[in-house]
């Protein structure tokens, strides 16, 4: 059997596409300010949220306390493998920028990192790929802090949205919690395959 | 084998049937809670079917601009006119770069093109890494739901199945216990990996990027260590810009599972410096179902799998009876759709009771597809001759009064007089797990002559 190239296929998918022809209907539009759920106290509801699907917030004044913080934390404390991306919050353990190949970071017991806002709907952190050397250290570690200005608390997605720039960074999520699953069972079980445990750092001065 | 008879066999096995139906009522539940703790929730039902709407109907511009502004950012674009194209593809790429092990986060997608056995057929090494697939996959079975794929599955039997494939302890069968097992055994793979595969969640037009939703992880560690990260997605997957996913993405996760929103919402817009990131457009069937003015409307959705856990049929006969990838409301329609000689029960495995409407975060009408399709299967000549025979008979007997009265008639009396055998015998499948009502002494016809007789009385 002859291959069709892919050029022929994108053009009958195309016309066929063309062919069906449904009627026509507005987009509606979407404004940040909509009729949208918004709280009274978006820090209350965030760390609320963040409890509920099994992360925890913690709100500093600065970088020193939540330093001092994160050392109480059994899992940073027993970690061997640490690395931080903000500086004078938890240490580095190893050479971060030495490492070319993702695969090295396997090891990462406790990673502090970056988040840039918080969402109090769904406690979800916007997170972005030129904050560290790799994508995969929000993955990888056995647990993960993230560090957010605690002023940084938008209401809902909405908001959310219309100050990110999407496609701005090839690698940029949201992250809520740290990682579960309820697949055998519906038992829910907290430590699937990424971050067993996740942190959240509100710093007033950063 | 066909819905009724593989359904039987479920129900059969009582106590597992009342279990499973139970394990998705609760998530259906959940679901609930969230719904009603969003203010604007029917809002935002009703807009994102607007957006869906107005996507279809520029579908064809949209996945152009797609194209160009992923192919901006660095991603490669294919086009697949059906499974075999797509598999065609994605095997060509993993040969390109000689990759033996492969990586795959869940995507309905490649189990509709069954994916997984063409390419170890080609001697790749394929792991599905979501837990729940996993389980499916170390099984050797297909999944029996789209979100989640081992809801048919007890903790002791994914046990054994660990017990067998992955060394854990005889007999141990906590969930805890069972899913650290599977971490472990699927981090070794994770990193041995050549390269990751995905489905897509959503696909921006706007940014020409993907957005792929998991709450394990699974797919950002699949795609983040290998070089090679391949997307397939159905090409109804288009949003025409980043902020409808502010919608989107409040919907998914509430309608699914009961969350406020999946634990990892992740953003690709190109690859990882060094590495390549290819994105496959699948069209197998949808570009017809598009024509369709009926049902174009089912290729809205999200795959959130509401429907399956609120539909009274699929939580009392399991997803595997539905013989398809996409069980449920929302397959009873796709796949008849695309194979109706095969899957000509499915329209009837439904009592019409519009729950999966109700609840489906993208206003798909269901319940009324669903009695659509089945006059096109009739059509098509395509029903049996029992359903089409029991129909004749009702047809007969509603349209004749006297007929109908008549035998309402032998009804309440038989069924308040005759003995309990004869009325639970084997041909009243009504009966089988319950008892019928009491029948009333009069007819409603009856009773509402008396009543009017009544009133009238009483105003004279």
């Amino acid at each position: 059997m002859i291959a069709k190239a892919p050029k022929s296929s994108r053009e009958t998918i195309l016309a066929k596409i063309r062919a069906a022809l449904p009627q026509s209907a507005p987009l509606p539009e979407l404004e940040a300010t909509g009729p949208w759920q918004t709280f009274e106290d978006r820090e209350a509801r965030f760390s609320e949220v963040l409890k509920f699907v099994g992360g925890q917030t913690v709100h500093v004044k600065t970088v020193a306390e939540a330093d001092a913080h994160l050392r109480t934390l059994e899992p940073w404390a027993k970690g061997k493998v640490r690395c931080t991306m903000v500086p004078g919050l938890g240490d580095t353990t190893f050479d971060l920028k030495a490492i070319n190949d993702p695969h090295q970071l396997e090891n990462v017991d406790y990673a502090v990192l970056r988040g840039h806002f918080c969402v109090a709907e769904n406690g979800a952190i916007w997170v972005t790929d030129d904050t560290v050397h790799h994508r995969v250290l929000y993955f990888i570690p056995q647990h993960i802090s993230l560090v957010v200005p605690a002023s940084q608390i938008v209401n809902n997605m909405h908001e959310a949205y219309a100050r990110i720039r999407i496609g701005e960074h090839r690698f940029a999520g949201f992250i809520s919690g740290p990682s579960k699953t309820a697949d055998i069972e519906q038992s829910l079980v907290i430590g699937a395959h990424g971050a067993r445990s996740l942190t959240v750092y509100l710093i007033d001065e950063l | 084998m066909a819905h009724p008879a593989l359904a039987q066999a479920f129900v059969d096995n009582r106590e597992r049937a009342q279990w499973h139906d139970k394990a998705l009522w609760f998530v259906r539940e959940k679901r609930d809670r969230m719904a009603s703790s969003v203010p604007e929730w029917e809002l935002l039902r009703e807009t994102a079917s607007n957006i869906k709407r107005h996507t279809q109907s520029r579908m064809a511009e949209y996945l152009e601009q797609f194209e160009a502004n992923a192919t901006k950012n660095g991603i490669v674009v294919h086009w697949a006119a059906d499974a075999h194209e797509h598999n065609e593809i994605v095997l060509s790429i993993l040969r390109r770069h000689s990759v033996k092990r492969l990586v795959k986060s869940k995507s309905m997608l490649t189990e509709e093109c069954h994916l997984n056995p063409f390419l170890e057929e080609h001697g790749i090494d394929v792991v599905d890494s979501d837990l729940g697939e996993r389980i499916v996959q170390l099984r050797k079975e297909t999944p029996s739901h789209i979100v989640l794929p081992a809801i048919h599955i007890r903790k002791e039997e994914v046990g054994e199945c660990f017990h067998e494939h992955l060394g854990t302890e005889k007999g141990a069968s906590d969930p805890n216990y069972l899913t650290e097992a599977a971490r472990n055994h699927l981090r070794e793979r994770f990193c041995r990996a050549d390269a990751g595969l995905t489905g897509v969640n959503f696909a921006i037009a706007e940014t020409g990027g993907i957005v792929i939703c998991t709450n394990e992880g699974n797919a950002d560690l699949g795609v983040g260590l290998p070089k090679i990260h391949i997307a397939c997605m159905g090409m109804e997957k288009l949003l025409p810009r980043a902020k409808d996913l502010s919608v989107f993405l409040r919907l998914l996760a509430r309608s699914a599972t009961g969350q406020p929103v999946t634990t990892y919402s992740s953003h690709f817009h190109g690859p990882q410096p060094g590495c390549e990131m290819h994105v496959v457009i699948v069209d197998n069937g949808r570009s017809e179902i598009l024509k369709s003015p009926e049902f174009r409307r089912s290729l809205d959705c999200i795959r959130c799998g509401a429907c399956m856990n609120t539909c009274p049929v699929y939580r009392r006969s399991g997803g595997h009876s539905y013989e398809a990838t996409v069980p449920g409301p929302i397959g009873s329609i796709l796949t008849p759709l695309q194979t109706p000689e095969k899957h000509n029960t499915l329209p009837f495995a439904c009592t019409l009771c519009g729950s999966c409407t109700d609840v489906c975060p993208v206003k798909i009408d269901l319940h009324q597809q669903l009695f659509t399709l089945r006059e096109l299967l009739d059509n098509k000549r395509l029903i049996g001759t029992s359903k089409k025979l029991s129909m004749k008979v009702v047809s007969g007997v509603m349209s004749r009064t006297w007929l109908f009265n008549l035998l309402g008639g032998i009804a309440r009396a038989s069924l308040r007089f005759m003995p309990r055998f004869l009325i639970y015998n084997p041909l009243n499948a009504w009966g089988k797990q319950r008892d019928l009502p009491d029948a009333p002494k009069q007819s409603f016809r009856q009773q509402y002559a008396e009543r009017q007789k009544q009133k009238g009385g009483g105003k004279s």
